[in-house]
C-alpha cells in the first residue's frame, strides 16, 4: 500500500464538520484512492492563481472503509497559511489537491497486543484513525487512550469518544486537562504526569504497542515517562508536530 | 512558519516521491554520533520543499531533500547509512 508512485489527486470537500472553535474535519471524495491504514498521512497542496503554493502534511482521521471518503481533521494555526484555509475558507464543493496515502511506520495493523494510545491536542487525529480501524473491525485488542487537552472544549470526537467507550468492547478513555477541567473533575487541570499513565497505561510486562502523537515537547514527556515506567523503546511509537501550519 | 519542528513521519511524502518506496521505516545511521534511527523518529524542520532532518541523539544534520518544479536535491552526508527494509527475495 505505500510502495506506489505518488501522484497528486484532485480531492472535492464533499462535507465538513466543526470539531472545536478551533478545529475543523474535512470529508474529501478522493477519485481513485487506494484506501490506507490508521495512523497515515497525507500531503496536502495550495496553489495561489499566481503560482506560488504551500504544501503541508496531515494525519488521516478516518478508518478507510466502503463509504471511500478520507476525512482531514485540521487544527488552525494562527498565521498559518494552510491551516486557516483548510478551517475557515475552504468551502464544501471546493477542489484540494492531495497525495497520500504515505508513511509505514507510525501506523497500526491490527496486530495482537494491547495497545495505549497517548495523545497531545490534535495529535488525537491519527490515533482517532487506530479506534476507528479497530470499531470498524470489532478488533478485540484492548485499547486505552490518554488524552490530554486544555480545556473540555478543546477536546476533538468528544461525542464519538463517549459512544465508542460505551459500543467499542475493551476501550478505554481518560482525559488529562492542562488549562480548565469540566465543572466537579476531581483534580486541578495539569500536565500529564507519570501517576496518569502508570495508573491509565497498561503494565510494560503486557509489552502494549504504544502510540504517542503531539507537540514535540508533550511527546518527548510521554516517551521519557513510559521509558522510565520500563516500557520498551522499540514498541514506543511517536509522531511530532510543531503546530503544523 | 519557518523552524516548525515535525519528524520524519512528516517527510514521508517528499521521501517516497525519490525512493518510490516508504523510506519512514528505514534506518538511517548518524555519521556525527553513529546513532542508528528510524528515519521517522529524525527531527524535521520544514516545511516543504525545503526539510532538515536531524539526529535525535546528537542534532546533527543527517538528511536534507529540496524539491524544486523539475527536481529534487538529496543530502545524505550526514549519514553513514541507510537500511532499507525489502521484501524477501523469491
Amino acid at each position: 500500500m505505500t510502495n506506489r508512485r505518488l501522484v497528486w489527486r484532485a480531492a472535492t470537500v464533499e462535507s465538513a464538520r466543526t470539531e472545536s472553535p478551533t478545529a475543523r474535519t474535512l470529508v474529501l471524495r478522493v477519485p481513485q484512492w487506494p484506501g490506507h491504514l490508521p495512523g497515515q498521512h497525507v500531503d496536502v497542496r495550495l496553489t495561489a492563481p499566481d503560482g506560488y503554493s504551500a504544501q503541508r502534511s496531515y494525519s488521516i482521521a478516518s478508518a478507510w472503509n466502503d463509504t471511500g471518503v478520507v476525512e482531514l481533521t485540521v487544527q488552525r494555526v494562527e498565521e498559518g497559511e494552510v491551516s486557516t484555509y483548510l478551517t475557515d475558507g475552504l468551502e464544501v464543493g471546493q477542489p484540494l489537491e492531495l497525495r497520500g496515502p504515505v508513511g509505514g511506520w507510525f501506523v497500526w495493523r491490527n496486530e495482537p497486543p494491547p495497545v495505549l494510545l497517548v495523545a497531545g491536542g490534535s495529535g488525537i487525529v491519527p490515533l482517532m484513525a487506530m479506534i476507528r480501524a479497530r470499531g470498524d473491525v470489532r478488533g478485540r485488542q484492548p485499547f486505552r487512550l490518554v488524552y490530554s487537552a486544555r480545556t473540555p472544549q478543546d477536546v476533538l470526537y468528544a461525542t464519538e469518544l463517549a459512544r465508542r467507550v460505551r459500543d467499542d468492547p475493551g476501550l478505554d478513555v481518560t482525559f488529562v486537562y492542562t488549562r480548565k477541567t469540566p465543572e466537579g473533575w476531581p483534580t486541578p487541570p495539569g500536565r500529564l504526569t507519570v501517576a496518569t499513565l502508570n495508573t491509565h497505561g497498561w503494565p510494560p510486562d503486557f509489552a502494549p504497542d504504544v502510540f504517542v502523537c503531539g507537540p514535540t515537547s508533550f511527546v518527548e514527556t510521554a516517551a521519557d515517562i513510559l521509558v522510565a515506567l520500563g516500557h520498551d523503546p522499540k514498541k514506543i511509537r511517536t509522531e511530532r508536530f510543531g503546530g503544523t501550519s | 512558519m519557518t523552524g516548525q519542528e515535525l519528524d520524519g513521519n512528516a517527510m514521508a511524502g517528499e521521501l517516497q516521491e525519490v525512493f518510490a518506496v516508504d523510506v519512514t521505516t528505514a534506518v538511517a545511521t548518524c555519521g556525527g554520533c553513529g546513532e542508528p534511527s528510524v528515519v521517522a523518529r529524525l527531527r524535521v524542520w520544514g516545511p516543504a520543499p525545503g526539510l532538515v532532518a536531524r539526529c535525535p541523539g546528537c542534532d546533527d544534520v543527517v538528511l536534507r531533500l529540496v524539491r524544486g518544479p523539475d527536481r529534487a536535491w538529496l543530502d545524505l552526508r550526514g549519514a553513514v547509512s541507510l537500511q532499507l527494509p525489502m521484501p524477501p527475495a523469491p
